[in-house]
């Protein structure tokens, strides 16, 4: 069987993304589970310390194509490299994160290699598979399992017949996790200019004005989120100065963001980050699927509603019937008394 | 002149002189903010007749877009295609009342159960045959697969450059397109060369509304399939209004290949499905009064959730 290739993302400050260090994660323990190599692509401009950023996630072969023209991202010239790399390598199976970047590049290679993609996976497992109609049997299938229908349902799909199996996955789903501070790969690098013709540069980028991420919602240990519930812009104030107060990060509901409450970088759910925090305080949020789907991982729930039927409160540890314009102001005024 | 700039002369004058055409993907979506298990067939694929039918929102802004580019040039063409059951020339309608110039629904029980590849074979055979063409604008994604794939992936079949999440067209002319892409960190404004295939974000503006006189024009607009399975007799209607009849395709009118159809066309299965099951959590319900509050914060700085 051949091994596991991450196609890896280059930041805005030329690290690679946090998205494809935690696929790496997982690609290493689904190498080890198949007994095969874990492999790596970059495809960017003046990357520095490669081998320092990737080998301590497991990375046996790390690919490079460097090239002025490969930063910014543009479609063309990356699928070239990528499929060539792709053709050689055979790779059994190709994960990418669900990014603007990720979910442009993976349909455009599986289409050309003809293979299976599954999108937003929210899980990936080794299993096999009996198919009755032919009977026959796939040993070491990945799974690619995710939310489908609104979320209301969870699919399994798998590519018995196709390689590679293709996937991609949030950022946020998978745990960023070293493999082990010493351990050393080798890096190849790619012939970019070979590969590349005048055809693929049709796309060129005019203007670009990418934000530093002011917000770091994924990684905060604490989250004081919002929902509709809260009612108004203002009302969100109160959650802001919880969270100040506790050190920690606000984040809201689709529902929140679309009626302009906070920016659209706070979003928790389906469409918005997965976050995995100690504590998760849910204010006026009633618990969509969607929504729920971004947070039930985490350690702990309170949710703060006048609704005692909504659905957030069954997954809560404590449920606080009230209203957010009444309970945070107290939060706030008993956590400075008691930890005094 | 060498043959090779005489021939791509020729083909850009071509180009030119034919009307800017725009071929709209869009796609008829059960409403999936409320699925039963009575939606699901044995075999992993959706009964979608169980379930209400919408025009897909994200296509709905692609349709916009391309509105939005006739009305600057009169002379454009937008073209709906969709792939579908035979109820899914509502939406063809629905793009009519709103200013679309013509609807193609391709449709045939050997299109059943594709996933994103087996679709993007038949979409873009489809568009083959309607090219040439300019550009082809769907929405980034549908909402029961969410897999944002059949816009890519028609574009690669059709060897044209992609610009997704599009949040607006900014301009048109014969030769390009710049437009404004939505990212996670910021913007994006690109130029391309056309065609070019371009999948809209739902950032992008709202979809206009029916106008009244096109909704008078085209609400006896039909398929074949459903004037034969409609009990009223209008034959004579559709002689003297050639336009209300929208054009259905199917495999064969596509030559498409059976084995990159449907089911055996889709190296994705689907091998179970699970109802998403709410768990009850033990959850402990205190009101909001001052008491219940202090020894809420004082048991969550006991055990170190907070510091």
């Amino acid at each position: 069987m051949n091994n596991i290739f991450v196609y890896c993302e280059v930041t805005e400050e030329g690290t690679i993304a946090d998205v494809s260090l935690e696929l790496l994660s997982k690609g290493k323990k689904l190498a080890g589970d198949l007994d095969v190599k874990l492999e790596a692509v970059v495809i960017g401009y003046n990357v520095a310390n490669l081998e320092a950023q990737l080998f301590p996630f497991g990375v046996d072969f790390i690919h490079y194509a460097d090239d002025e023209r490969l930063f910014p991202y543009t479609t063309l010239p990356h699928a070239s490299i990528l499929l060539n790399v792709f053709s050689k390598e055979r790779p059994e199976i190709a994960i990418f994160g669900a990014t603007s970047i990720g979910r442009d590049l993976a349909p455009r290679i599986a289409s050309a290699l003809r293979c299976g993609l599954t999108a937003d996976c929210t899980s990936l497992e080794i299993g096999d598979h009996f198919e009755n109609k032919t009977q026959t049997e796939y040993k070491n299938l990945l799974y690619q399992i995710r939310p489908a229908f609104g979320g209301n349902i969870i699919a399994t799909i798998i590519n018995p017949e196709t390689r590679p199996q293709m996937a991609t996955v949030r950022e946020g789903v998978m745990k960023k996790e070293e493999f082990s501070g010493s351990h050393k790969g080798k890096l190849k690098k790619i012939d970019a200019k070979a590969i590349l013709k005048d055809d693929d540069f049709a796309i060129t980028i005019i203007e670009r004005h990418m934000e530093k991420s002011k917000i770091d919602i994924k990684n905060a240990q604490v989250i004081i989120s919002g929902g509709y519930g809260v009612g108004s812009r203002e009302n969100f104030n109160l959650l802001f100065d919880l969270a100040d107060v506790l050190g920690a990060q606000v984040g809201a509901s689709r529902a929140a963001v679309d009626a302009g409450f906070v920016e659209h970088e706070r979003q928790i759910g389906q469409t918005g980050v997965t976050v995995r925090p100690k504590l998760y305080i849910a204010c006026g949020i009633s618990g969509a699927v969607q929504h729920r789907a971004g947070m039930d991982q985490s350690a702990q729930i309170i949710s703060i509603n006048t609704d005692i039927h909504a659905p957030l409160n069954h997954i809560a540890d404590f449920a606080i019937i009230g209203n957010v314009a009444d309970v945070i102001p107290k939060m706030i005024k008993y956590y400075k008394k008691n930890s005094k | 002149m060498q043959l090779s700039d005489l021939c791509v002369s020729v083909v850009s004058i071509i180009f030119k002189l034919m009307s800017f055409r725009i071929i709209v993907l869009a796609k008829q979506v059960p409403d999936t903010r409320n699925v039963g298990k009575d939606a699901m067939k044995a075999d992993g694929t959706v009964n979608r007749a169980a379930l209400p039918a919408i025009f897909n929102p994200e296509d709905l802004h692609a349709l916009e877009q391309a509105l939005r580019i006739k009305d600057k040039m009169p002379d454009a063409e937008v073209i709906l295609l969709t792939m579908g059951p035979f109820r899914a020339a509502e939406i063809i309608r629905e793009s009519l009342y709103r200013g679309a110039d013509r609807g193609y629904l391709i449709t045939d029980r050997k299109f059943a159960g594709s996933d994103t590849l087996a679709t993007s074979y038949a979409l873009s055979l489809a568009i083959k045959k309607l090219a040439p063409f300019h550009m082809v604008i769907s929405g980034r994604q549908a909402i029961d697969g969410d897999t944002a794939q059949v816009g890519p992936q028609t574009a690669e079949k059709l060897s044209i450059p992609q610009i997704t999440y599009a949040e607006e067209i900014i301009s048109v002319d014969e030769k390009t397109v710049t437009v404004r892409r939505r990212l996670e960190r910021g913007v994006e404004v690109v130029k391309c060369a056309l065609p070019v295939a371009i999948t809209v974000h739902s950032s992008a503006p709202i979809c206009r509304q029916r106008i009244s006189k096109l909704l008078m024009k085209y609400k006896h607009a039909r398929t074949v399939t459903e004037l034969q399975n409609e009990t009223k007799d209008y034959t004579d209607l559709y002689i003297n209004r050639p336009y209300l009849m929208i054009d259905e395709w199917t495999a064969d009118d596509l030559s498409a290949k059976p084995e990159m159809l449907g089911l055996s066309g889709s190296p994705t299965k689907v091998k179970k499905i699970e109802n998403v099951v709410f768990q009850h959590k033990d959850s402990r319900v205190i009101t909001g009064d001052d008491k219940e509050i202090d020894a809420l914060m004082l048991e969550l700085i006991k055990s170190h959730v907070i510091g």
